[in-house]
């Protein structure tokens, strides 16, 4: 299924910077798309260190990852941005030039959005799952190895072995339990992340013999054209043991990739999107990048470079989307049109 | 300064002169050592700057915190002398230690 959708930004990633670009874009009146891999705007503060303080946001002592997230939402909120969540942005095709430039932009849904300017701001790239490091583990991945649980059903009756300590190993565990012909929790040690009321309902299944609990390793896959019978478990004692096993679910948590980004003709340096320090624009005239995923001479991965860097690239694609308009820079402690489009004058 | 001795997964090693109050980290991203990615920047928010810690020094370095301990889980064949080089922080007393890197961080 495919929606066709225009707009004058698209902006690649919904973390802090590309939140904060929302709002320099929006008092320039430009309206913007947010399209982010995750389910929820914040990229790293809100998937990696939701509660963990930062320091260095200027005017802010200390601020959490998501305590700053829900503060640039709240930012951006009069220009009604709005966001595709748990897409990614697989292809953008150039149909305009340089003096004009437009883009169309494919999801990996299949939905297209063209737009006049691209915004990159996606941090570190795209969360993916992390793959446990088992050799072969290739072959069996999309019909035995899976990451995520799509459908349930898949996993009725099979011999079903989950990986991890966190909640979506404790929650998919108890989920899948009944449907399973067997299910097996595998973890490194005998203590969990996850919250307590769903281990102690886990240890419970166990104690009751309706599944099983194992503590180590899984260091090899036994099976054939793609479907999985036994996996190999390493105990903290260095002693192999075998697991009857058709469905592996392993949760090793998100990692960042560059992904498609690498695919879009832009010029790179060391898996960074080049840009210049006068518009953060990349090689392609209406491609910008900002925040940590760009690379210029003595660049600073700190979300508040992000921000000033957002607000450069704003001007520039201001000239894109209103290329009759000449721009005149306001503050907004003393702009009355600034302050009608932030609703407080 | 305290050397640090660094051995990837090939087996190269980089003898490195750290600064006392730096983290293990820090030490090997500065001197560009490699198999270390430290995505998160050494907020323990991550797995990965994982490494292997020389049995000889784990008494001094030390078990990891609660905290390191759960991301752990996040690393690849972590081991009784795994760690996370963001947590350890650089003393006089690591003088000669032999850190091991893992040949994968996620």
């Amino acid at each position: 299924m495919s929606a066709a959708i225009e707009t004058d930004v698209v902006i690649i990633g919904a973390g802090p910077v590309g939140l904060f670009a929302v709002f320099e874009l929006g008092l320039l009146d430009i309206k913007c798309h947010l399209i982010d891999i995750l389910p929820m705007a914040g990229g790293q503060c809100a998937e990696l260190y939701p509660e963990k303080p930062i320091y260095d946001i200027p005017g802010h002592p200390t601020v959490t990852g998501q305590g700053l997230v829900d503060r640039l939402l709240e930012q951006s909120e009069p220009f009604k941005p709005t966001f595709h969540y748990g897409e990614m942005v697989e292809a953008i095709e150039v149909l305009g030039d340089g003096s004009a430039p437009l883009f169309r932009l494919r999801t990996d849904i299949g939905k297209t959005i063209t737009c006049k300017a691209v915004v990159i701001a996606a941090g570190g790239g795209s969360f993916q799952p992390k793959k446990p490091p088992i050799p072969g583990i290739e072959a069996y991945e999309g019909t035995s190895v899976h990451y995520a649980v799509r459908k349930m059903e898949a996993f009725r009756d099979k011999h079903v072995v989950v990986v991890g300590g966190g909640d979506s190993a404790l929650d998919w565990t108890l989920n899948l339990q009944p449907l399973a012909k067997r299910m097996t929790l595998v973890h490194r040690r005998d203590d969990f992340r996850a919250a307590p009321h769903s281990v102690n309902a886990m240890r419970d299944l166990v104690a009751s013999g309706q599944m099983d609990l194992a503590i180590g390793q899984i260091t090899g896959l036994d099976g054939a054209d793609g479907h999985l019978s036994a996996v190999d478990l390493k105990g903290a004692d260095s002693s192999v043991s075998r697991i009857a096993c058709e469905r592996l679910i392993p949760f090793f948590g998100l990692t960042m990739k560059l992904g498609p980004i690498a695919n879009w003709g832009l010029n790179l340096t060391e898996n960074l999107v080049a840009v210049d320090t006068e518009k953060f624009e990349t090689s392609t005239p209406g491609i910008f990048a900002i925040g940590d995923i760009n690379s210029y001479p003595g660049k600073l991965k700190l979300i508040l470079s992000g921000f000033h860097e957002g607000a450069l690239a704003a001007q520039r694609i201001h000239r894109y989307v209103y290329p009759e308009k000449r721009l005149t820079f306001q503050y907004t402690t003393s702009s009355t049109s600034l302050q009608r489009k932030l609703g407080v004058a | 300064m305290p050397s640090i001795t660094f051995i990837d997964s090939k087996g190269t090693s980089r003898v490195i002169d750290a600064e006392v109050g730096s983290t293990v980290m820090e030490t090997a991203i500065r001197h560009k050592v490699p198999e270390i990615v430290a995505e998160c920047g050494g907020a323990c928010a991550c797995a990965t700057c994982h490494v292997y810690v020389d049995e000889a020094f784990m008494p001094i370095v030390g078990k990891p915190q609660a905290m390191e301990e759960d991301m752990l889980d996040f690393a690849y064949d972590v081991k009784p002398n795994s760690r996370l080089s963001c947590q350890i922080k650089v003393t006089a007393a690591l003088d000669g230690l032999t850190i091991t890197t893992p040949d994968r961080q996620g």
